[in-house]
């Protein structure tokens, strides 16, 4: 049957057409194609790692901030404290310092007083037995002035001093 | 849209009774030239030295196409085929039966009918022609578009359309089918597979460009077969050639040369089937849309009403197994390039890494 009797000719021009489309498509055609894809491909598939590395770090950075964030938190408290509690030493030194500066004050302002007082007190009993003096004399003046009385009064005296002695 | 179907339905049969009206009428003629289906089914299948596109009335509108032959009396010829439609010319005729019944002939010295070489570009070599010039257009389109834009652009429309494809096929057929070093071979698939889709789908157009039918042609589907066998069999390596001289079973099966045997045939039966599949396939999808047509012209001596009855359900048939044909010609290209793929897999196996199920094929 003819049908299925290849004719010489077609054979001929089959292959030949066969033959030139093959080996144009198979030389600039699907390979061309194919390596454009497969580029992109690789190019977006290596976007996407990149991404996700960028990511990846991203986070870690986020991660790491949040970490320097809170140590700073608690440097910051620590200092804090630490500070109060430096202020109070500080406070509580003044204070001491301050303390035994007016108690040296006061002791010596203490000290001029009593001193200013001795003073005081030595000049107040030279000008009282300068006064005593000075009224003893007026006293032993107008005592003296008449005999009797004179007398009366050696003789008291001599009374008290062999009554002193007797004792 | 109910009513759209509606009024195409009743268009459909209204054409139908008008023209088988007029058919009945012409009875006598029909009756006279008694229709003769299975000589038109098999002259549309078939070559032709012409590329008939329609008759109105007695005219017969056609393309010409060259004829060149080589034969010993005559050396090499080259005329158009429309001198062969009044008969001889230079010596060379068509002839009507025997041997060589539809073939150009020549009349020996002797008056005996010999056949020159014959390259004559007839319908079949020029509709390859014409298809293979769409598939280096569309793909070198698509490549030129690639060169034009900048690197790692994404194209749109046809070409994203033909790039999905190609892709497709690539990756979901001949790599995993071929396995590692399925990029030599990648081009000679694909260009397989383009090559045989485009020439179906040619085919199953109905007006000039297409309507021939090269798949369903054995030399067509012989050449493509032929390559496949050629690849596989001159790429198959050590351990393809000991599975087929000496395979791994009992050892009587081998020392009396059975499976051998088996197994040489198969070398040339896998290419074989590729060749008669696709041409089986595409052949009988060209007679059955053939057939419903002339059931329309055979069922002219039935009376109008049977004639108008059998014209829709032939329409509504062709319809159908057009849409079938669109599906075949597509799945034909897919099974011949993914039975090239595996046998050409099978053929780079590698030893001692057999594959635990074997591929059957049927």
């Amino acid at each position: 049957m003819s049908l299925l009797m290849p004719d010489l000719g077609l054979l001929f021009w089959m292959l030949l057409s066969f033959g030139i489309v093959f080996f144009i498509v198979a030389k600039w055609g699907f390979p061309v194609i194919t390596q454009m894809v497969e580029e992109r491909k690789n190019y977006i598939d290596k976007s996407l790692r990149a991404a996700d590395e960028v990511n990846r770090q991203l986070a870690d950075v986020k991660i790491q901030s949040k970490k320097l964030l809170e140590e700073t938190r608690t440097k910051q408290l620590a200092m804090l404290r630490e500070t109060a509690l430096s202020r109070e030493d500080i406070l509580a030194d003044a204070k001491e310092v301050a303390q035994r500066e007016t108690q040296k004050i006061v002791e010596e302002a203490q000290k001029q007083i009593r001193l200013e007082r001795e003073a005081v007190i030595t000049e107040i009993h030279s000008q009282v037995a300068i006064m005593a003096i000075d009224i003893a004399e007026k006293i032993l003046r107008s005592e003296l002035q008449e005999k009797e009385r004179q007398m009366g009064l050696v003789n008291k005296m001599l009374d008290e001093i062999q009554r002193a002695k007797r004792n | 849209m109910c009513n759209f179907y509606r009024y195409i339905i009743c268009i459909v049969f209204l054409l139908a009774t008008v023209f088988s009206a007029r058919a009945a009428q012409s009875e006598e003629i029909a009756a006279e030239k008694d229709f003769d289906a299975k000589e038109i089914i098999f002259s549309h299948i078939g070559d032709a030295y012409e590329w008939h596109i329609t008759t109105l009335g007695n005219a017969h509108i056609t393309v010409p196409l060259p004829v060149i032959v080589y034969s010993k009396d005559k050396g090499w010829n080259l005329f158009m085929s429309s001198k062969l439609r009044h008969g001889e010319y230079k010596g060379f005729y068509i002839a009507q039966e025997g041997e060589y019944a539809g073939k150009l002939v020549e009349r020996s010295a002797a008056g005996k009918e010999l056949r020159p070489i014959d390259l004559s570009l007839t319908k079949n070599a020029t509709a390859l022609i014409i298809n293979s010039s769409i598939m280096v257009f569309i793909v070198m389109s698509v490549v030129r578009w690639y060169r034009k834009k900048p690197l790692r652009s994404v194209p749109k429309g046809f070409i994203g359309a033909m790039e999905m494809f190609v892709m497709d096929i690539n990756d979901n057929l001949i790599k995993p089918c071929i396995g590692t070093n399925y990029k030599r071979y990648a081009p000679f698939l694909l260009t397989a597979f383009f090559f045989i889709l485009i020439n179906n789908l040619m085919g199953l157009l109905p007006f000039f460009p297409g309507g021939a039918s090269t798949t369903g042609n054995i030399a067509v589907t012989m050449v493509l077969a032929l390559c496949t066998f050629f690849i596989v069999n001159l790429s198959g390596n050590k351990e393809y050639w000991k599975e087929i001289f000496w395979p791994d079973v009992p050892i009587w099966l081998k020392a009396f040369p059975l499976m051998p045997a088996i197994e040489f045939l198969g070398v040339f039966i896998k290419p074989f089937a590729l060749m008669i599949r696709l041409f089986a396939n595409m052949m009988a999808g060209h007679a059955i849309v053939l057939s419903l047509i002339c059931l329309i012209f055979m069922t002219v001596a039935m009376g109008p009403a049977v004639n108008a009855g059998m014209t829709v359900l032939s329409v509504l048939m062709n319809i159908f197994v057009y849409c079938l044909e669109l599906l075949v010609a597509y799945i034909q290209a897919y099974v011949f390039t993914m039975l090239s793929a595996i046998f050409i897999g099978l053929a780079q196996a590698q030893a001692h890494h057999k594959p635990k199920h074997s591929i059957e094929i049927k």
